[in-house]
């Protein structure tokens, strides 16, 4: 999932007995599935929580285009780099319809960014492995985005309208990403030895950082009942995860791969697969800022920010002269 | 230390014949930048055939707490609907 650990600031879930007369009709509107707008009455740990949860989501799609960036000019063929190509500014498009889905909750672009780029707001601990070979181009399309789709189906039905619309336009475009990954993958395992051993050592590397999407076990978790009871979150992470294994599994055996789980297993009476739990440990430390990638992501994105000072500040320079001029003409 | 690009509604017709509908904001410096960024933004996939943007300060909404008052009246105005009227069958289409 983009968005990891959402916390949300509650000690527990109220019933509605116990809200003000203001709050129970919030939830009452939500538990009957109408959308709250911007500007809307909300309590304000629904705006927080829902701020905290579009940001980790959109700094997520922004960052996430630094790993295939990687890739755009060494693409094996000129077919396959405008394809990339698309792909990646299908994301960059994500974060920004996200970006504008936050700002209706009273927060600036800027702080956005300020808060991604001190560190304060989180994004997916998925973009912080390394793209190492083409291989990997592949492995991110059919698992990451396949993953990011597994999360984002049940978002387009959120309780915030602005975010349940920027999920539905992002759904829409996110199978040609899982399936350019795919068809990356399905034409080099039908390749040479070594590229059939590339797209084994891509899975190897990639199947659990992409288990870890999902976030850790969160069944005991307030903040994830609660964002339950707003409708921002519909499913548990072990849910999610269950479902994304099952779906995963027989593709990988259609590209002749191996998952690297000594442990999975069909089990015919949950009419699923049983698996090994991921290092949760490596995924604490990603997320605190510890993983292979996490000082070259947050430096390649200050970096950009910080380059394009001058060229923001000329073009407002820019449209102000314009607009003074068209100003002083009119009088 | 630079200011934030002003915030732009856009909105877009689909196809000819429609009307434009937004779909949702972007920041620009002026006018032609917010157009071209909303093309590049929110119509990759040929959605669109006419863009028009708007800045968002120029935009004035209605209160939600005042949707009460202000769409209540046409609530009771049942007759503004054809049903209202029961014409018999011998008439004829109506
Ligand atoms: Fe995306
Ligand atoms: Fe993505
Ligand atoms: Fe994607």
């Amino acid at each position: 999932m983009y968005a990891q650990m959402v916390k949300s600031d509650v000690p527990r879930v109220k019933g509605l007995d116990e809200m003000g007369p203001e709050e129970r009709a919030f939830q009452e509107r939500i538990d009957a599935g109408q959308k709250i707008e911007p500007k809307e009455w909300m309590p304000e740990g629904y705006r927080k929580t829902l701020i905290r949860q579009i940001s980790q989501h959109a700094n997520s799609e922004i960052v996430g285009q630094l790993p295939e960036g990687n890739w755009i000019t060494r693409a094996p063929t000129l077919e396959r780099k405008a394809i990339l190509l698309a792909k990646v500014q299908d994301e960059a498009g994500h974060g920004l319809y996200l970006y504008c889905a936050a700002e209706t909750l009273g927060v600036s672009r800027d702080e956005l960014y300020e808060q991604l780029h001190s560190g304060k707001a989180k994004y997916s601990s998925i973009f912080n492995y390394p793209t190492l070979t083409w291989a990997d181009i592949g492995a991110i399309g059919w698992l990451v985005d396949g993953a990011a789709i597994m999360n984002q189906v049940p978002l387009q039905r959120c309780s915030y309208g602005p975010y349940s619309r920027a999920m539905i336009r992002i759904c829409k475009e996110e199978s040609f990403h899982q399936r350019q990954g795919y068809d990356i993958l399905m034409k080099m395992v039908k390749g040479t030895p070594a590229q059939k051993a590339m797209v084994q050592d891509a899975l190897n590397r990639w199947w659990w950082p992409s288990l870890m999407m999902f976030g850790p076990s969160d069944e005991a978790s307030v903040h994830s009942a609660q964002s339950m009871a707003w409708k921002i979150k519909q499913n548990s992470n072990d849910e999610l995860r269950q479902k994304f294994v099952d779906q995963t599994v027989p593709q990988a055996e259609y590209l002749g791969l191996t998952i690297p789980d000594p442990e999975l297993k069909w089990n015919e009476n949950k009419g699923g697969y049983d698996f090994g739990e991921p290092d949760w440990n490596e995924f604490f430390e990603v997320i605190a800022g510890n993983g292979p990638c996490n000082a070259e992501r947050l430096g390649a994105r200050r970096k950009a920010w910080e380059d394009g000072v001058w060229f923001r500040d000329g073009l407002t320079a820019h449209a102000e002269k314009v607009s003074a001029r068209s100003a002083a003409a009119a009088e | 230390m630079s200011s934030e690009w002003p915030l732009w509604e856009v909105f877009i017709r689909g196809q000819h014949g429609l009307n434009h509908r937004h779909v949702g904001s972007l920041h620009a410096a002026d006018a032609e930048m917010a157009i071209h960024n909303a093309r590049d933004v929110y119509t990759r996939r040929n959605e669109g055939v006419s863009i028009w943007v708007v800045r968002s300060a120029d935009i004035t909404a209605s209160s939600p707490s005042e949707k009460g008052p202000l769409f209540e009246p046409s609530n009771s105005k049942v007759y503004r609907h054809p049903t209202f009227f029961d014409i018999p069958d011998e008439v004829g289409h109506m």
